[in-house]
C-alpha cells in the first residue's frame, strides 16, 4: 500500500528539502521503493541536495503536461538503488502545474513505489496546495521559533481543509518534525521548548533533528545526511523518524553530538 | 372645532382597458375569493386608463354591484362630477397584498421551522489563518485558538484551550456576551466592538484562565481564579 506524504512547513528555510532527502534515503535504505518529488517549480533544490543536478533531463512539468513519460523523468539514485527523484523544472513557474496533471502523476507513481515524498515549496500558494492535495499524510517541518510555529499552524489548517482527503471528510495524518533543535540554546531559553511547540500545534511528534554541521555539509556535498554520515546525531534522528513513519514505536530522544550518548528528553508523544 | 389628519390603509384597484374585459377578470377572481372586498375600503387607480367622469361613475356602479365600495380615486385628470368619491393624492404603497390572500382558501400556517440551537461547538483547534464566524450565538472551542486565527460570535466565546488569536464576542450588538478561556494569550479580545489588544491586557493575566466582559463602555479582562 503506497503512502503519499507531503513534507511541508509554510515558512521557508526550515529544512523541508533536507528532511525530504534524508527521510527518503533512510526509507530506501531499508529496501523499500521511494520516490522524492520536488514541487518547488522555479526554485528547485532537491536535485542539488540529492546530488543529481547533473543528471536532470526531464522534469515534473514535462510529465504533468504529458510531453514525456514518467520513467523518462525519474532519476535513480547512484548510492541507494530503490531511491528515485522526480525533479522540478527551474525554468517554469508554479502555474505550469495543473491539478489533473499532478493527480495523474501521483496515481501513476502509486503503482510503482511504496513511498512518495512530496517536497512542498514554502508559502501557501498553488505549488504548496498542489503538493499537499493528494497526500495521505503530512510531515510538518518546524523550527522551534515562533514564526515557524505559527506558519506551521496555518499549514495544518490548510491540510485539514484543502487536501483531497479533507474534502472527502477524512482526516489526513499529520506528523511534526522539529528541525534545527539546539539543546544548548534551548537550555538558555533562546528557543521555544519542545513542549510548547507540541502544545501549540497539537499534532504527534515524529522526530527532533538537532542543529548539526553534518546536515549543512551533507547538503553541500549533494548527499542526504542519512547516506553521507550515517553515524551522525542528525542522521540517527532521521532514521528514527523514518522508522516511526513505518509504524514502529521508538522512544523519542534527542541524539546529541556526543558520540553514543542519547540525551533522553522525554518519552511521551503528543496527543 | 378641530380637524385632524389620519392615515388608513386602502386597497388599490387598477382597472385596465378594455374595462369590460377587466371586469370579467375581476368577476372570476371574486368568484374564487367570495366576500373578499366586503367592508374593505378600495381606491381606484385610474392612471392606466383615460376615462370621462360619466364612464368613471359607470365603473363605480359596476363595482358596487360586486360589493366593492370605492372610497376614493387617484391618478385621473378628469373633471369629477359631484357625488363621485374624491380624488386622493400622495398615496404611499405598502408591501403589496397578494391577490391569493384569501381567508377561506388559505391553508393553515405552516408549523414554525424548528429552531436550531444557537451554539457552535468546535472540537478541533482553530488554526492560524482560519476565521470562524457564527453570528447566531455562542461558540465553544475545545482546543486552542492559534495566533493568527479569529473567532467571531454573536454570543459568548468559550475556549477550553489557550486563546492566542482574536476573539470577537457579541458581534451584532450583544453587550451581555463574554469571552472565557482557560489560558489568555490573546492578540485581541472584543465584546460588541469594544476591544483590547494584547498590550492592553494586564501582563500578569498572561497564561491564566480569564474572562472578558463589557462594563459600561469599558472592556474588562480579569482572571477566573
Amino acid at each position: 500500500m503506497t503512502k503519499v506524504i507531503v513534507v511541508t512547513s509554510g515558512k521557508g528555510g526550515v529544512g523541508k528539502t533536507t528532511s525530504t532527502a534524508a527521510l527518503g534515503a533512510a526509507l530506501a535504505q531499508s529496501g523499500q521503493s521511494v520516490v522524492v518529488i520536488d514541487f518547488d517549480v522555479g526554485l528547485r533544490n532537491l536535485d542539488l541536495v540529492m546530488g543529481a543536478e547533473r543528471r536532470v533531463v526531464y522534469d515534473l512539468i514535462n510529465v504533468v503536461q504529458g510531453t514525456v513519460k514518467l520513467p523518462q523523468a525519474l532519476i535513480r539514485d547512484k548510492r541507494v538503488e530503490t531511491l528515485f527523484l522526480l525533479p522540478a523544472s527551474q525554468t517554469r513557474d508554479k502555474d505550469a502545474l495543473t491539478d489533473d496533471g499532478v493527480a495523474r502523476v501521483i496515481a501513476e507513481l502509486r503503482e510503482k513505489f511504496a513511498w512518495i515524498l512530496c517536497d512542498s515549496p514554502a508559502g501557501i500558494e498553488r505549488g504548496a496546495t498542489l503538493a499537499m492535495r493528494h497526500a495521505d499524510a503530512a510531515i510538518v517541518v518546524t523550527n522551534p521559533e515562533v514564526s515557524s510555529v505559527r506558519d506551521s499552524d496555518r499549514i495544518i489548517g490548510l491540510l485539514d481543509s484543502k487536501t483531497e482527503k479533507a474534502e472527502k471528510g477524512e482526516r489526513i495524518d499529520k506528523h511534526l518534525l522539529i528541525t534545527r533543535y539546539d539543546a544548548a540554546r534551548a537550555e538558555r531559553g533562546e528557543m521555544l521548548k519542545i513542549e510548547d511547540v507540541l502544545e501549540i500545534l497539537s499534532i504527534p511528534l515524529l522526530g527532533i533533528i538537532p542543529e548539526s554541521q553534518d546536515v549543512l555539509r551533507a547538503s553541500n556535498l549533494g548527499s542526504p545526511v542519512t547516506i553521507s554520515s550515517v553515524e551522525s546525531a542528525a542522521a540517527r534522528a532521521y532514521q528514527a523518524a523514518a522508522l516511526r513513519l513505518c509504524g514502529q514505536d521508538i522512544e523519542m530522544s534527542i541524539p546529541t553530538d556526543k558520540k553514543g550518548l542519547f540525551n533522553r528528553l522525554f518519552g511521551r508523544r503528543a496527543a | 372645532m378641530r380637524f385632524r389628519g389620519r392615515s388608513y390603509m386602502a386597497f388599490v384597484l387598477t382597472p385596465e382597458l378594455p374595462i369590460a374585459d377587466w371586469l370579467i377578470e375581476l368577476d372570476e377572481w371574486i368568484r374564487s375569493s367570495a366576500g373578499y372586498f366586503v367592508g374593505r375600503p378600495v381606491v381606484l387607480d385610474l392612471s392606466g386608463v383615460t376615462l370621462s367622469s360619466d364612464r368613471i361613475a359607470h365603473l363605480i356602479s359596476e363595482l358596487s354591484a360586486r360589493d366593492v365600495r370605492v372610497m376614493g380615486l387617484e391618478g385621473t385628470q378628469a373633471e369629477i362630477a359631484p357625488g363621485l368619491p374624491p380624488v386622493l393624492r400622495g398615496g404611499r404603497s405598502v408591501s403589496s397584498i397578494e391577490a391569493t390572500e384569501n381567508p377561506r382558501t388559505k391553508s393553515p400556517p405552516a408549523p414554525a421551522p424548528r429552531k436550531e440551537p444557537a451554539s457552535l461547538l468546535l472540537s478541533s483547534p482553530v488554526r492560524s489563518g482560519q476565521t470562524i464566524s457564527f453570528p447566531d450565538g455562542d461558540v465553544t472551542v475545545l482546543g486552542s485558538i492559534a495566533s493568527g486565527a479569529e473567532v467571531m460570535a454573536g454570543g459568548s466565546i468559550h475556549v477550553y484551550g489557550a486563546l492566542r488569536g482574536r476573539a470577537l464576542a457579541g458581534a451584532g450588538g450583544n453587550r451581555q456576551a463574554r469571552i472565557f478561556c482557560s489560558r489568555i494569550e490573546a492578540e485581541l479580545v472584543s465584546v460588541d466592538g469594544y476591544y483590547r489588544t494584547a498590550e492592553e491586557v494586564d501582563a500578569s493575566l498572561r497564561g491564566r484562565p480569564a474572562q472578558a466582559w463589557l462594563n459600561g463602555d469599558t472592556l474588562m479582562v480579569a482572571t477566573l481564579e
